[in-house]
């Protein structure tokens, strides 16, 4: 059964129509890409699935089960809304890290603050903090960023502040893990350590969606790459195909172009 | 002996200034927060209302308005106001939320939407992410302007005595009708001390901030 599933997704802003009816979906552990060109309403869309935006019509299933339905009209409650988001994750393009904080208290507020829920949390205060440090020490080192548990964001390389805002989405467990471009806003000698840190989480069956420009290594770490355009998925299928033999003249075009650069 | 005496009275005075000083940050402070919420408010009315009232506190003098405070009860409602310092301080306490409120609302303004929008998808709350990830950055970048208007909270003290409180200045103007002018001139130096404190305070405060940038 489909972990996700995103069923005739659309968003408008005013007058612009950035999503006419967005449908894809995925099975845990798996690798969706998503390309196309600028202004195709790529961000849009992971913005509707992470409700930052809310999207006008369409369905979202997770696990089969109706998660999200643009039709009903009745206002998700805040606490709902948290609940839902929790089982998303998502890495911005330009990581949005909280700069008073160091790494490791970076990674550790959010799920520090959501323990502080626990029915449990007066009783073994310690030890659920021990506990959540240990998997915040852990991640970082998925990350490769151990040396650097104590560093602000301000002393940190693009590409590690990247890693960290990985490692912070990480941090809660969240079924299925958005990255908007991760690698468009680092300088092009660092895209190389966030691509290897991607392809090891998919290699850890971390269900992931990203969007990329980077062509050739979403062809390697994607079990199915998606092309839209104008708000539409023009075309969808595993990397050899989409990628070596598309169907459509549109996707034949933007990978063309894509080439070129 | 004549000495002594007369400094003690411009302490005394002065105890009267320290005592506005700190009543109007006290309260000012945390009431400038909640109108900078009014003015950045979704709510419409509630925004214009703050933005007018804002406006007014800051487009009159202080001196009118200490005068407004102290006599408007009196004349309009026939409540006459009981105790000159309540006027001194209601009129303070307003008029320097109004200030704090524009740099509050300039400060929150000035964070990322990014960072909110980061909060929210690790599942916060609205009140997690204000008070443990903005309220802080939004400190460090307010820290300079609130200092300069704590600095000239101090200096203004000395304007309650336009309502006849004897704050230092109008206790040195008592020896000055007595034909003595060194107590008036030696106001200053209460005021510069005063400052100077405050302004190595602020500076020691900027720099723990300093720990990181952004
Ligand atoms: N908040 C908004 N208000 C108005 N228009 C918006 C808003 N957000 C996005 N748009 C418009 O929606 C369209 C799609 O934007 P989107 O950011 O989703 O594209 P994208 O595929 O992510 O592009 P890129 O590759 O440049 O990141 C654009 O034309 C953009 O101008
Ligand atoms: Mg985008």
């Amino acid at each position: 059964m489909a972990i996700l599933e995103i069923q005739n997704l659309t968003k408008s802003f005013g007058k612009t129509e950035v999503l006419k009816g967005v449908s894809f979906s995925m099975e845990e552990g798996e690798v969706v890409s998503i390309i196309g060109s600028s202004g195709s309403g790529k961000t849009t869309l992971l913005r509707c699935a992470n409700f930052l935006e809310r999207a006008d019509s369409g369905q979202i299933y997770l696990d089969g089960e109706l998660f999200f339905d643009g039709a009903d009209n009745k206002k998700i409650s805040a606490t709902e809304l948290r609940q839902k988001q929790l089982n998303f994750g998502l890495v911005f393009q330009d990581f949005n890290l909280f700069p008073q904080y160091n790494v490791i208290d970076n990674v550790m507020l959010a799920p520090m603050l959501l323990a502080k829920e626990r029915e449990d949390y007066k009783q073994n205060k310690k030890e659920i903090e021990q506990e959540i440090r240990k998997n915040a020490e852990d991640i970082l080192e998925r990350v490769g960023l151990s040396e650097k548990l104590h560093s602000y964001p301000c002393e940190l390389s693009g590409g590690q502040k990247q890693r960290v805002s990985i490692a912070r989405a990480l941090a809660l467990k969240p079924r299925v893990l958005f990255f908007d471009e991760p690698t468009s806003a680092l300088d092009p000698e660092l895209t190389g350590e966030i691509l290897k840190v991607i392809r090891k989480l998919a290699e850890e069956h971390v269900t992931m969606v990203i969007v990329t420009h980077e062509i050739a290594f979403a062809q390697g770490v994607s079990d199915k790459i998606v092309f839209m355009a104008d708000g539409v998925v023009v075309e969808e299928g595993p990397p050899e195909e989409l990628i070596e033999n598309p169907k459509e003249e549109r996707t034949r075009h933007f990978l063309q172009k894509m080439n070129e650069k | 002996m004549e000495f002594q005496s007369i400094v003690s009275s411009l302490f005394e005075g002065f105890y009267v200034n320290c005592f506005i000083f700190a009543m109007t940050l006290l309260m000012a402070l945390p009431l400038g927060l909640i109108i900078s919420f009014g003015s950045m408010a979704k709510f419409k009315p509630i925004k214009w209302l703050t933005k007018t009232f804002v406006w007014i506190i800051r487009g009159t003098p202080l001196m009118l308005q200490l005068f407004v405070v102290m006599y408007a009860p009196g004349i309009l409602f026939e409540i006459p106001i009981n105790s000159r310092m309540t006027a001194v301080l209601i009129a303070f306490v307003i008029n320097y939320a109004a200030y704090f409120s524009e740099i509050f609302r300039g400060g929150i303004e000035s964070i990322p939407k990014g960072q909110y929008e980061a909060c929210q998808v690790l599942g916060m709350t609205k009140m997690q992410a204000f008070f443990k990830v903005v309220l802080f950055q939004v400190i460090k970048r307010i820290v300079a302007p609130i200092s300069n208007e704590v600095i000239t909270l101090v200096k203004d003290t000395s304007l309650a005595r336009v309502i006849s409180v004897a704050e230092i200045i109008m206790c040195a103007e008592r020896f000055t009708k007595k034909g003595l002018i060194w107590p008036l001139f030696s106001t200053g130096i209460y005021f510069l001390i005063f400052n100077g404190v405050l302004t190595l305070l602020f500076g020691y405060i900027e720099k723990k901030l300093d720990y990181y940038k952004g």
